[in-house]
Order: structure tokens, then sequence, then C-alpha cells
């Protein structure tokens, strides 16, 4: 039997690639936006500009958040918004990640990055897709405070955001 | 073979000894009845959505589930 160069604990992420033009994840386990931002930019050195946007677990009353999801249509749905928003902004490229189970304060929860060949057409897609993702995504999230787990609905603001992208 | 029933987000904590698997075929009169209160109640609730076979019903009062389908009850969404 071969043996391995090192335990595959202290391995770093197994080489990460980059899928164009749409990156649509769901991951189980915390990331670092740095890196897939970083490959992201290199797999679109064409564009004029990338816009991205990070959002972490907010510190205060909340231990812990955890987001749950409907396999079947989850990921689907977001692969959807993330091919209507590409298409409706004309990106070049555009990546979607989204965390799903427990997280604590100051972790990523969602990266979204959007390449495009001017700078507002990426701007704008990022904003889009992050108040899709904010109030229609299928997510349910719950957070832990000290008197027990509380489930979380869109706010009021959530909804406002989205209906700035209305197009009828 | 039965449908299976899925309960997600806050509609779990309801759940308590509701069924996780029903006979086929499966409508949704007889996916009420046997839920029971509160989930009933809630399941009546325009922004609860269902799933059947991985499709999400335009009008889940149209259910009809067959053998081995999974019909999942969707509450309102939190976004995330």
């Amino acid at each position: 039997m071969r043996s391995r160069c090192c335990p595959r604990s202290v391995v770093a992420e197994p080489s990460l690639r980059i899928e164009t033009p749409l990156d649509v994840r769901l991951k189980e386990t915390g990331f670092s936006p740095g890196h897939p931002l970083g490959l992201f930019a290199k797999a679109h050195k064409e564009s004029g500009g990338i816009a991205s946007f990070v959002g972490q677990v907010r510190g205060g009353q909340a231990h812990a958040l955890e987001l749950s999801h409907y396999e079947p249509i989850t990921l689907p749905a977001m692969r959807d918004l993330a091919e209507k928003t590409a298409e409706r902004f004309a990106l070049d490229g555009l990546l979607a990640w989204h965390r799903v189970g427990v997280m604590t304060p100051g972790q990523a929860i969602v990266l979204v990055a959007a390449a495009a060949p001017h700078r507002r057409a990426a701007f704008e897609a990022t904003d889009s897709m992050m108040d899709h993702l904010k109030s229609a995504a299928w997510f349910w999230k719950r957070e832990r405070r000290d008197d027990g787990w509380h489930w979380i609905e869109p706010r009021g603001q959530d909804h406002a955001d989205l209906a700035r992208w209305k197009t009828d | 073979m039965a449908v299976t029933i899925v309960y997600l987000g806050p509609l779990a904590d309801l759940a308590g000894e509701a069924p996780t698997s029903l006979p086929a075929p499966l409508d949704w009169n007889t996916l009420i009845d046997a839920v029971g209160e509160p989930l009933a109640a809630q399941l009546e609730n325009d922004r609860v959505h269902v799933v059947c076979a991985g499709k999400v019903l335009a009008d889940k009062r149209q259910l009809f589930a067959q053998d081995g389908d999974e019909v999942a009850l969707l509450p309102p969404v939190s976004g995330g």
C-alpha cells in the first residue's frame, strides 16, 4: 500500500477550480472568500471590472446562525437565478457561493462576484444577486441567542430591496 | 412504497408526531387530515409552498403524489 506524503488533515484545500461563466455552490463547511475571489479574477482576465460582496455572520446577540436548505430545489434555484442575473447584466462571469449549516459570528455566509466589461454592470449584478438571495432563495435561518434558537424571517427592508429589480 | 413527507425549517419544530410517510397516492386533503393541528393551519398559509418529486407546485392544493415521491413542506423562506 502506498503511503501518503502527509496526513490528510494538514493538506491545504484541494486544488480549487472556478467554473466559467457560472460558479454556483452550496458550501457545507467554512470557506475563506479571498481564495475563490482571486481565482475568479484570474479566470476573467479580459473583463473590465469585478465587483464582489461577502456576507458574514453579524456579531451581537446571536451566538450562532444555522442555515438549512432543501437539496432538490435550493441549488437548482440558485443556478437559475445566476443564469438570469448573468444574462440581464450581460456579465462575463458570475460566482455565487452560499454556506449552509451552523456558523459563528465573523464567518462568511455568502460570496458573490460578478465580472463584466464595465464596472456599473458588475456592481448592479452583485447587488441584484444579493437582494434575490436575501429574500427569495430557498433557505431557512435560525439563530441561537441566550434563550435558545429563534427562526428568522426576511425583514421588510429585504422585500423592498428586492422590489428595486422588478422589470415590469 | 409510499410517499415520504419532509418538514422544513420551523415546520419541522411543529411536526412532532406528524407522519413522515403516508400511503400513495396522496392528495392535499388527505395530507392536511393526516398531519393534524397545528401543522394543518400552517400548511393552509399561502406563503407555505409544497414540493413534490423535486418540483415546486404552482397550486399546492393540486398535490397528487405517487408511490416513491418525496413531498416537502416549505415554510416562508428566511433568505440567505
